[in-house]
């Protein structure tokens, strides 16, 4: 781990006032993430700022949203919640999909929407990877690239983002709060969150140098049904092959593209009265086979109308 | 930096880099090498310690940033003259071969049953709205973050059984 400098904020302006002074900088909160990056030394950053004291972890309800999750609850606190258990199901059911007890125990909100790609040559520093260092090359493109997007790549990057969460927040309209280092606030679609790879896989999310996430405010619940589902190599404790949210008429998918992939093509088909395999096969009209992962439109094609059907199934 | 951790009950004054983790404090400045490093990267659970009460990857967490939590660690479970009913219970079922995940086990157990206590749901809750019933199939969910390469899981499983008794 390469040396760094640590301090505790004292508020969340006072953080990103402290990011923004200092560009080699990441918020830390539960850790479990970075740190494993940081030990690795592909997170090389020389300071720490301490945000996982700041009152930032409640779970309230608010006058101008249903529900608003502080960034610093963590997963646990979120999935044991019984308002989000009776009202937003499909978020319980992918929080407990992801990590192990432990982890969801330490992990905030904020760093399981900030958590990098599990991309193996992102892991590996002697490979070539874009996103770790630019201009390197992606060495997936022609590796072992079974776990690779099919939905939003680019030439430079077919990494995934691995969040279950964040998969269910997508496809509940979920919001992203934030502050910056003059205490301006605003508040982020999730699908306009997380970046694209593009030209710029490096840059992951919109957030502004210094900008700090705050909480995330969900609107009422659909109500239609919910669910979650994750495919994986193991039953538990593994990240995902695809995994599929689904809350009323809409679909989110997970672990196919660089963020939770809001599956727009197949929801517009829903609505016009299509079934839910000839929905899900006109969004994978969009999907790219890079070689070794095109097994995942094949999933994809059973796995959501099955998924569709297990939401209506529950509802019954 | 200075950091004060209260560790089984006592408060223990550290002067840290702050790279340090939480595991590398118990064990390396500490001495209490219950706690093991198996991994050191969250996966295998074998650093399993609970802080404030809540079970966590000890590996995966600064120690600067634990400054006047609570940790108990497998010392703070029991000892060898006077062990705790799940320390026992691991005895008796013969839940461990080289025992190197063990400590971990244990006190990823007592978090876990604290879950269960509170009502938290796992990806084997099937009622999110009702009491968790703890079946095996939600003992053994809640217990994969603690991997055995001896793969004592049966006995693992009965241990914690014989502690937190059948499903109502």
């Amino acid at each position: 781990m390469k040396p760094f400098t640590y301090e505790r904020a004292e508020n969340a302006q006072a953080a990103a006032q402290a990011a923004v002074e200092n560009p080699q900088t990441r918020f830390i909160a539960g850790g479990t993430n970075l740190l494993d990056l940081m030990k690795m030394e592909i997170e090389r950053q020389a300071h720490l700022i301490d945000v996982s004291r700041l009152p930032l972890a409640a779970i309230e309800e608010g006058a101008d949203c249903a529900l608003r999750i502080g960034a610093m609850a963590t997963n646990s606190a979120v999935a044991a919640d019984p308002r989000v258990r009776s009202r937003y199901p499909v978020l319980v059911q992918a929080i407990v999909s992801g990590g192990s007890p432990q982890l969801r125990n330490k992990a905030s909100v904020a760093g399981n929407l900030m958590q990098r790609t599990r991309c193996a040559y992102f892991y590996d520093t002697a490979k070539p990877c874009n996103k770790r260092q630019p201009g390197s090359g992606c060495g997936a493109m022609e590796g072992l690239n079974r776990n690779a997007a099919v939905f939003g790549a680019s030439e430079a990057c077919i990494a995934t983002h691995p969040s279950d969460m964040a998969v269910a927040l997508s496809v509940l309209d979920a919001k992203v709060e934030t502050i910056d280092s003059q205490g301006f606030k605003r508040r982020l679609e999730l699908d306009e969150f997380h970046r694209l790879p593009g030209d710029t896989p490096q840059v992951e999310t919109a957030l502004q140098p210094g900008e700090l996430i705050t909480a995330v405010v969900l609107p009422p619940p659909p109500e239609g049904p919910q669910a979650y589902r994750k495919v994986r190599d193991r039953a538990s404790y593994a990240g995902g092959l695809a995994s599929v949210a689904v809350a009323d008429g809409r679909v989110a998918l997970g672990a196919v593209a660089l963020k939770p992939w809001r599956a727009a093509r197949a929801e517009a088909a829903l609505t016009a009265g299509a079934s839910p395999a000839e929905a899900i096969a006109a969004e994978l009209e969009g999907a790219q086979d890079r070689g070794r992962n095109g097994f995942k439109i094949d999933l994809l094609s059973r796995l959501v109308p099955a998924v569709i059907a297990q939401a209506r199934g529950d509802a019954a | 930096m200075k950091t004060t951790i209260t560790v089984n009950g006592q408060a223990r004054a550290l002067d840290l880099d702050p790279r340090t983790t939480l595991l590398d404090a118990l064990r390396e400045h500490l001495r209490l090498t219950g706690s093991k490093k198996g991994c050191d990267h969250g996966q295998c659970g074998a650093c399993t310690v609970l802080v404030n009460g809540v079970r966590i990857n000890s590996c995966l967490s600064l120690a600067v940033m634990h400054d006047g939590d609570e940790v108990t660690t497998i010392e703070g479970v029991g000892a060898p003259e006077k062990l705790s009913p799940i320390q026992q219970a691991f005895l008796t079922e013969d839940a461990f071969q080289c025992g190197y995940c063990t400590p971990g086990q244990i006190c990823s157990a007592i978090g876990m049953l604290a879950e269960v206590e509170a009502n938290w749901p796992s990806q084997e809750t099937a009622d999110l709205k009702g009491r968790i019933r703890l079946t095996d199939a939600e003992l053994r969910e809640r217990m994969s973050g603690n991997i055995c390469r001896c793969s004592a899981y049966p006995q693992i499983v009965a241990a914690i059984r014989a502690v937190a008794g059948e499903p109502a």
